[in-house]
């Protein structure tokens, strides 16, 4: 059976000369970085020829480069440590209804210690208004935090204007580029962004590994504190192996990133384009200022983990942002935010395709997708439409 | 995540479509939550002869219902009204803890079916 991974937006597998790079890291150069003798100062050097290609990846200097654990950690270090180094100046922080978990849950958790968070909404395309953002700037805000693009339904933001409006403001901003650095060209010096957070597993680097990018002169204080590694911004003995398999996945994301895109962004539309023949398919997110790769609908009247399954038995492998497919059983803010009714946000199915797909799979897919959707269709009781849904509210005990 | 019993109703539902002459007619859920299931029956001296289901919801759901309707075919409607979330439950081999309510709505369809299929009765 053919095996199609379509959840690259989930995680990447690794580049074999990523893994080629890491492997002595485990064994032969196990030294602690902190160490004076030989190997320790061989785990040093290799740290450091990482930050230098991680940096380039995106323009900045080394030692704007703090590695982290993950992207949900750069994601808590930039609020948090923002918020909390500049406390003394206000506290207001703007994010949008549409970040990742790892800033909303956040922003939250400062709401409950006395800062003040304006919720930015966005338009049917998942993209923040500009105009919004100054709007919301008041005299006590410290930090502008919006997401670079979104790995739910694709959509790139205008960061540029929005940092271009904090740096005039006078306010941090941060965007989480998770799932844009490595997938499309991220240079801090035209985002005019001061943090940016990202994260080796999106671009056929190692889970474990990725980073927060802080621009020169910016004050933050550190999540976890204990020894002097990353400059006392980050304590804890480095993950060596994971930190050299970042630095050479953004060394290779770099060389090969316009071909990547031209790969990725001509497959994606050979699949888009096929899936919306069928009725009742409609595309999430921005139809062009989305990420190359990235492909999400929603399918009406039918539910999205089912879908997820029936692809699964056919050797597709996808995501979805239904709520029976959540663990939390709720179906997406993103998708409620975008202004899809709770019913239809259902139907929500995600596809984000990689180096590896070939056109032989798109075909494969192609052919496959539209028979599941027939399939779940025979058995809903809304195959001729949503008669009688429309405005109720759940109600059920979760 | 579900075993090979859920897996076999959701990928070979039995007892699927609309019945147009049902005697009794069931639904259950809201598709706002995620689910939504329509139960038909077909009734002949107290006993459910035939049994329908559309549903929209997740592979659970979709189980559940196929199971209910497998069920309840050849029980009387006393007996039909016995099946409970957890027998359905039990005879799918489990369900995932965080499925058992949202999803597991088959047995409260059927006796809405029963329910109506009595009031046209009266």
């Amino acid at each position: 059976m053919n095996k199609i991974y379509l959840d690259y937006v989930a995680t990447n597998p690794l580049h074999p000369e990523v893994f080629e790079a890491m492997a002595p890291y485990f064994k032969e150069h196990f030294g602690n970085p902190l160490s004076i003798y030989e190997p320790g100062m061989h785990a040093r050097e290799a740290i450091e020829n990482a930050r230098e290609c991680v940096a380039a990846l995106i323009n900045a200097k080394p030692k704007e480069i703090i590695f982290t654990a993950s992207g949900a950690e750069a994601n808590n270090f930039a609020v948090k440590g923002i918020a909390y180094a500049n406390q003394s100046k206000g506290k207001h922080i703007i994010v949008s209804k549409i970040e990742h978990h790892s800033i909303l849950n956040t922003a939250r958790f400062l709401e409950k210690q006395g800062f003040a968070v304006t919720y930015l909404p966005v338009d049917k395309y998942g993209t923040v208004n500009p105009a919004d953002v100054e709007k919301a700037i008041i005299k006590e805000t410290i930090l502008v935090s919006v997401i670079h693009a979104s790995p739910e339904i694709g959509t790139i933001q205008h960061v540029e204007e929005i940092g271009r409006i904090a740096k005039q403001k006078g306010v941090i901003f941060h965007t989480d580029a998770v799932a844009s650095v490595g997938n499309i060209p991220v240079d801090v010096q035209s985002l005019n962004a001061d943090l940016i957070s990202f994260a080796a597993h999106q671009f056929y680097g190692p889970k474990g590994a990725a980073a927060l990018y802080v621009k020169e002169g910016t004050r933050i204080v550190p999540l976890i504190y204990g020894g002097i590694q990353e400059g006392g911004r980050r304590a804890g003995t480095e993950n060596v192996p994971a930190i050299v398999g970042m630095g050479k996945a953004a060394e290779l994301a770099k060389r090969d990133l316009r071909k990547r895109i031209e790969h990725v962004k001509a497959l994606r539309d050979k699949l888009v384009n096929n899936a919306l023949k069928t009725d009742k398919v409609l595309l999430t997110g921005h139809p062009d200022k989305r990420l190359p790769g990235h492909a999400s609908f929603v399918v009406e009247y039918i539910e999205g983990e089912a879908m997820l399954l029936l692809l699964s038995a056919k050797g597709v492998y996808a995501a979805s942002g239904s709520a029976c497919s959540s663990k939390a059983l709720k179906a997406s803010p993103v998708l409620i935010s975008i202004g899809i009714p709770a019913h239809v946000a259902q139907g929500s199915v995600v596809f984000t395709l990689g180096e590896e797909i070939t056109d032989n799979d798109i075909n494969y897919f192609n052919e496959t997708f539209p028979q599941i959707i027939s399939r779940l269709r025979e058995i809903s009781p809304y195959a001729k439409g949503w008669e009688g849904t429309e405005g109720s509210a759940c109600t059920a005990q979760k | 995540m579900y075993s090979a019993k859920v897996m076999d109703h959701f990928s070979n539902p039995r007892n699927v479509g609309e019945m147009p002459d049902a005697d009794g007619i069931g639904t259950e859920g809201n598709p706002v939550c995620g689910d939504v299931m329509k139960i038909y029956i077909k009734v002949k001296d107290n006993k459910i002869t035939d049994a329908k289901f559309q549903t929209f919801g997740c592979g659970a759901a979709i189980a559940v219902s196929s199971m209910v309707t497998e069920m309840a075919k050849g029980m009387t409607l006393d007996e039909a009204l016995k099946i409970t979330k957890a027998s359905l439950a039990e005879a799918l081999d489990g369900l995932p803890p965080q499925k058992m309510h949202c999803s597991n709505l088959g047995a409260d369809a059927l006796h809405k079916a029963i329910e109506d299929y009595r009031n046209k009765q009266k």
